[in-house]
């Protein structure tokens, strides 16, 4: 047992004891550091001025992961390196071609988003990124600009990126001396610190994380902060103690099992990408538009799912697909269709002390047609008004043999629209069907307005959205994908 | 002393209208620009945070402030009784603005007291303990509830009359009346507003504050601690972020710092969180703007009355000019035979709304264009020739509502321009052929011009100072009375002395904008920094050559003519002599290196009283093209190509107008698209952080994106070496991309009935005016 956490802040190890289990990487390194090259422009995870990146041994491998510094806890950093705007210079103080490419190409104008992108870009080359202007829409959705409209940004991205390819950079060179680093803080023993602040307990593994949070139920586990951390930047809470449940690494399985995938409760959303993408081929874009990629890079499936916000976009996902979580308490272990898990806003099927250790989401079967629609005012890393994913599974004879609609943001919890379903079970998907279940999922939900969209907006839309599903399905539709297609290529340099 | 035989180049590489790249570029990406949150403190800095109301109209019976008092960390607590001078920060003098609320609340977020304690998070949770006890009071929260109760308004209103309006409607051929409803906008700059405090000697004050407007935070300030204005000093690196929203907001954080380090006599910071932020400072008017228009078969404007009514907020603030703004551009580039213009201005129990890029506008410029729509489908004509027909003439049709005369109108040339360069007339035909064999994707194309008027119009405004050092060295210091907030001017004014000492830039050094060396500054707003401040850089750099040339002559025994100054040092008569030997020989002479610079706008007037005048200089021109989808089962959309063209005049450094332009437009794009304000009916503002507040993203910008500027085009006043403002007049670009979705909405109903649709134009509101649309295809005409 260790009573101190360990990690580099770029080349320096730094092992700290005297923290609160709320100091957030932002204020360390801004307060107590001075490093100020780091910015808070929201301290919610949403504008990206605060991103830093955070490199660890994952499998033997490094990752590079851009991360919002104003919701990660600095215990967060146990066995990681983390590199700020301020590491990226070269030895002899020249650019790092991220940074020099942005000064050439005008990326900045007021030039407080600026650190936070260019850590952002460097993170996006570290992962092998591409030239492909989607990829890097997507690496840099969470950093918001509010001065240069983002082209010059793309094309200094667009410019480093082929300079770092042929020419590499500073972290190429360095790679072998972190894996080396990075591999000698990984003593596999859990961590206790006690102190005036609070308690911060990071188990080893799931059997420590059990037993922990069964003397402590009241104790708040922690995966990815990307929503704990605003119950303390933005609600002021203190959590007198939290147990992180990212350092167990038993809990980072992700792995095709029994006819399924299983992802553990340690799993990221860039982790789960890849698999869920094969898995779920029409998960691709919504998990893709979840946060961005700093949340993704923070936030497991698993939490999305543990703090039950009834607006996250992979339950429904999940439930359409039929997932079953897994919950732990004690060694007392159960099984429970994922929709069961939510019982009513604010409640959810979890006893004191009983974790989330993972989820399993079976295979589909070669009948099922299935679609994930996520709809919101912004493209990319908004909150859904609504998100929509429909699993429908056809027999030989082209009857619907079972239907899952489900809806998030529609109601309190991510729930199945069963009238809607029971409109189409036992029908040929054809018209008559699809108006009968547009019809009927007027009487499975009365949903809210908000700033997010109207109680008729939600309404409407949600029919719409099984009229698209019809569209692109049903034998009598055009077959092809509705959607904006945004993102032909660009055509000029 | 060496003298070189060379003929100096007329031209310095990157001095004044070449490109140059920003001047903190370096600092920026390296993360070692300085905002205020990074200037380093000492350790006895205190930390201020200001209470909100939480209703939006109250009475305060009582306020219990011991639990705050008593939180751990807590120094103190300021309210209204704790201010030393006059509790008001109108930056008109309205007084109608209260720096802390003091029996009566008047907006969800208004600050009631501050929190001074040793840590910014105490702070933040001991300003949560107050026990307030409110008495409800009727409120008024938007434009139709302030007419329905009274129509109180925050100042005077206006009305522009050219003409008889009334007779030209009624004769008119053709006439039609409508409404359209123009959203709100927060600036949402990066990084906050902040300001640091710092008490000196004999009630001295020094301010770093994220402020667009120096001069007016210095006053503010003076007289928020009862002293004269010289005790007080103002001073600012640069913004991360302003589009307006620190012109006068800033004055709250900066007059609380000081207040507390006043009191507490240790250094002050007050940082706003983003939410209080959002909840407390002002955004971008909405308005809702009545329209009545006659016109004939052929599209030709011959009457118009608009009726323009703002959301103010609780106070003045800017509302008037703001308002008066609009009524300035409700013609855009158009020339209206017989026009009547009136603003109301409306107070509200909401934030009280303040400039925002454009100043009001961008919303006068929105219905402009709505009535053009509204011609163009009455008339079947293509909307680009209803734009065509009815812009500003050079020799006749060229007088305002306001009485100016338009002496450069050249909105016609850059629309047929772009219209040619980017297809504009064959891609409308491909997209309707499109959209008739499209069932769900509809897709639509929108050309609109812009035409901005450049000056204050409070004629008195238009004035600027600056401050050139040259030193023994031969290296020059420039300061002038603008700020630096991204847009580049900093750089700009770097290149006017570049180019007028023959000088590269590493020895030019630009300074801190700051009230003790250019007093009695304008804001850097109006987008006049660079042609205010850039002659007034150019004045005193002038005096300095004088003096230099002067000198030179008689010392070289040369004529004055023959002295001048290039890249590679002075040419005096036949000789180039390096810059630094020219200035130490005149240092020797005793002769002086240093000057002030001052600068007026000439030509310019304005009455608002007579509703007559020139209250511009000149006009900035351009033309945006967009082209967009629409998904008619969600209303979810994107723009897919934008052409623009525009006018920077001769620009004073392309790349960075041209970032200008890229960064307005989108920025004018989310205003009328995604960007929604929203408050619940207790008057709350429920979008107040950018996981509620959607600016778009990197991937909301167009996939094809081609942005030009206008050559060949200086303007044709004596402004800085004939340059063109470019800060505000791109921000309207983004009206394209309303019209190219009402034009993608239009399909439905095959091009025959006005979509109407109103901004922001959100998912939702796309899918409302589908369905009503829908509907009205179905109603007999």
């Amino acid at each position: 047992m260790r009573h101190h956490i360990r990690f580099y802040l770029g080349q320096t190890l730094h092992e700290v004891s005297d923290l609160s289990p709320t100091h957030t990487v932002l204020d360390w390194l801004r307060d107590q550091k001075g490093l100020t090259g780091t910015k808070e422009g929201c301290n919610e995870g949403d504008c990206g001025a605060c991103t830093v990146m955070v490199v660890r041994l994952e499998n033997g491998q490094l990752t590079w992961r851009s991360v919002n510094a104003c919701i990660q806890f600095l215990w967060m950093l146990d066995g990681a390196q983390l590199f700020t705007v301020e590491h990226l210079q070269n030895p002899d103080s020249s650019l790092h071609p991220v940074q020099q490419a942005m000064v050439d190409l005008h990326g900045s104008q007021c030039g407080f988003c600026t650190p936070g992108f260019v850590m952002s870009m460097v993170a996006y080359v570290q992962n092998g990124g591409g030239d492909d202007p989607k990829a890097i829409n997507t690496a840099l959705a969470g950093n918001l600009c509010r001065c240069t409209g983002y082209a010059p940004i793309i094309r200094a991205m667009q410019q480093a990126r082929r300079i770092m390819v042929q020419q590499g950079n500073r972290f190429d060179v360095e790679k072998q001396d972190i894996i080396l680093r990075l591999s000698a803080l990984q003593d596999g023993s859990s961590v206790d610190i006690q102190n005036t602040h609070g308690r911060i307990t990071l188990p080893a593994n799931s059997d420590v994380l059990a037993a922990v949070y069964q003397e402590n139920p009241k104790a708040t586990l922690v995966a990815g902060a990307t929503d704990v951390g605003l119950w303390v930047t933005k609600h002021l809470r203190d959590l007198p103690h939290v147990i992180a449940v990212r350092s167990a690494k038993d809990l980072h399985k992700l792995e095709q099992r029994d006819g399924g995938l299983w992802i553990g409760a340690a799993v990221t959303y860039t982790q789960a990408l890849p698999a869920l993408a094969t898995h779920l081929p029409d998960a691709l874009e919504t998990i893709k538009r979840i946060g961005s990629t700093q949340v993704r890079n923070a936030a497991t499936v698993c939490g999305n799912i543990g703090n039950a916000s009834p607006i996250g976009d992979g339950p429904p996902l999940f439930i359409a697909a039929g997932a079953v979580l897994h919950l732990r308490q004690g060694d007392t272990r159960r099984q429970l269709p994922l929709e069961h898990y939510f019982v009513e806003y604010g409640k959810q099927d979890r006893q004191p002390a009983e974790f989330i250790e993972g989820i399993f989401i079976p295979n589909q079967s070669a009948q099922t047609v299935m679609r994930a629609y996520k709809v919101s005012k912004r493209f990319d890393q908004d909150i859904s008004a609504i998100m929509a994913a429909f699993a429908v599974s056809i027999n030989a004879d082209g009857e619907i043999t079972e239907a899952r609609l489900v809806f998030g943001g529609m109601a309190g919890i991510p729930c199945r629209a069963k009238m809607a379903e029971k409109a189409l079970v036992g029908q040929k998907w054809d018209m008559a069907a699809l108006e009968a279940a547009r019809k009927a999922i007027q009487d499975d939900f009365t949903p809210l307005t908000d700033m997010r969209g109207s109680a008729w907006y939600r309404s409407t839309v949600s029919a719409n959205l099984l009229t698209r599903f019809f569209e692109e399905t049903a034998p009598q539709g055009s077959a092809q994908p509705i959607c904006l297609e945004g993102w032909r290529e660009i055509s000029h340099a | 002393m060496l003298k070189k035989h060379i003929n100096a180049p007329t031209t310095v590489p990157g001095g004044a209208t070449q490109s140059l790249k920003h001047e903190s570029g370096r600092l920026h990406v390296s993360g070692k620009a300085t905002y205020i949150d990074d200037i380093p403190t000492p350790a006895n800095v205190v930390h201020v945070v200001p209470g909100l109301s939480t209703k939006a109209h109250a009475r305060i019976v009582s306020m219990d402030l011991e639990p705050v008092k008593n939180f751990p960390g807590v120094l103190c607590v300021l309210t209204a009784q704790d201010v030393l001078g006059e509790n008001q920060i109108s930056p008109v003098g309205a007084g109608d603005e209260p720096l802390l609320a003091t029996d009566e609340v008047f907006y969800y977020g208004q600050p009631i007291f501050a929190v001074v304690a040793e840590t910014r998070l105490a702070a933040r949770k001991a300003a949560r303990q107050a026990k307030i006890v409110y008495e409800d009071l009727p409120t008024v929260l938007c434009v139709e509830e302030a007419r329905q109760k009274g129509g109180d308004m925050v100042c005077r209103p206006l009305e522009m009359v050219r003409g008889n309006a009334e007779n030209a409607l009624e004769n008119a051929p053709k006439r039609l009346s409508g409404r359209i409803t123009v959203g709100g906008q927060e600036q949402f700059y990066l990084e906050g507003q902040a300001a640091l405090a710092t008490p000196g000697e004999e009630g001295e004050m020094r301010i770093c504050s994220s402020t667009q407007h120096p001069t007016e935070t210095q006053h503010m300030v003076a007289h928020i601690l009862d002293r004269p204005s010289n005790l007080v000093t103002v001073e600012v690196r640069r913004m991360g972020g302003g589009f307006g929203g620190k012109e006068t907001q800033a004055n709250a954080p900066a007059c609380l710092a000081a207040l507390a380090a006043e009191i507490t006599q240790r250094p002050a910071k007050c940082r706003l969180d983003r939410d209080d932020d959002m909840i407390m400072t002002g955004k971008r008017h909405d308005f809702v703007i009545d329209y009545d228009v006659g016109f004939d078969a052929q599209g030709h404007i011959q009457g118009v009355d608009m009726l323009l009514a703002a959301r103010c907020g609780w106070s003045a603030d800017l509302s008037g000019p703001v308002t008066d703004r609009a009524l300035f551009h409700a013609d855009n580039a158009y020339y209206y035979p017989d026009v009547r213009l009136r603003s109301e201005p409306f107070r509200t129990n909401t934030q009280s709304n303040t400039a925002f890029r454009g100043f009001g506008g961008p919303q006068g410029i929105a219905a402009a264009e709505r009535v053009i729509e509204e011609i163009a489908f009455a008339t079947g004509m293509d909307p680009l020739d209803v734009r065509l027909r009815n812009t500003y003439g050079r020799q006749d049709k060229n007088i305002t509502p306001y009485f100016m005369t338009v002496e450069d109108s050249i909105s016609r040339e850059i629309m047929e321009q772009l219209a040619e360069e980017c297809d504009y007339r064959k891609r409308r035909e491909e997209l309707r052929a499109f959209n008739r064999s499209s069932k769900y994707i509809r897709r639509g194309i929108a050309l609109t011009p812009v035409k901005f008027g450049i000056s204050f119009t409070a004629t008195h405004f238009n004035q600027a100072g600056a401050l050139v050092h040259v030193y023994t060295d031969g290296s020059v210091q420039v300061n002038h009375g603008g700020t630096e907030m991204g847009q580049g001017l900093h750089t700009k004014m770097v290149q006017i002395a570049m180019r007028e000492f023959g000088l590269p830039e590493n020895r030019v050094r630009i300074t801190a904008t700051t009230t003790g060396k250019v007093p009695n500054t304008s804001a850097t707003a109006a987008s006049s920094g660079a042609d205010l401040n850039g002659m007034a850089v150019l004045d005193a750099i002038s005096k300095i050559k004088e003096r230099l040339i002067s000198f030179a002559a008689t010392h070289w025994q040369v004529p004055e003519s023959t002295v001048h100054f290039g890249a590679n040092g002075v040419q005096v008569g036949d000789n180039c002599i390096p810059f630094v030997d020219v200035v130490k020989a005149a240092y020797m002479a005793r002769v002086s290196l240093s000057s002030s610079g001052f600068y007026k706008t000439p030509k310019i007037s304005w009455d608002p009283k007579t509703g007559r005048g020139r209250p511009f200089y000149y006009f900035a021109y351009g033309a945006a093209c967009a082209e967009v989808a629409v998904d008619l089962l969600t209303g979810e959309n994107r723009m897919e190509r934008v052409d623009i063209l525009h006018d920077a005049g001769q620009s004073l450094n392309p790349i960075l107008d041209i970032g200008q332009i890229e960064g307005g437009f989108i920025q004018g794009a989310g205003w009328l698209t995604m960007e929604e304000l929203v408050w619940d009916q207790t008057g709350r503002l429920r979008t107040h952080a950018p996981s509620t507040y959607k600016i778009p993203a990197c991937s909301d910008r167009p996939p094809i994106f081609n942005v030009k500027l206008l050559e060949n085009s200086p303007n044709q006043e004596e402004t800085i070496f004939r340059s063109k403002a470019v800060g505000e007049p791109p921000f309207v670009h983004g009206l394209a991309v309303l019209h190219a979705i009402s034009d993608a909405i239009a399909s439905i109903a095959d091009y025959r009935i006005c979509p109407q649709l109103d901004a922001p134009a959100t998912p939702e509101q796309i899918l409302r005016t589908v369905e009503r649309l829908k509907k009205q295809k179905d109603m007999p005409h």
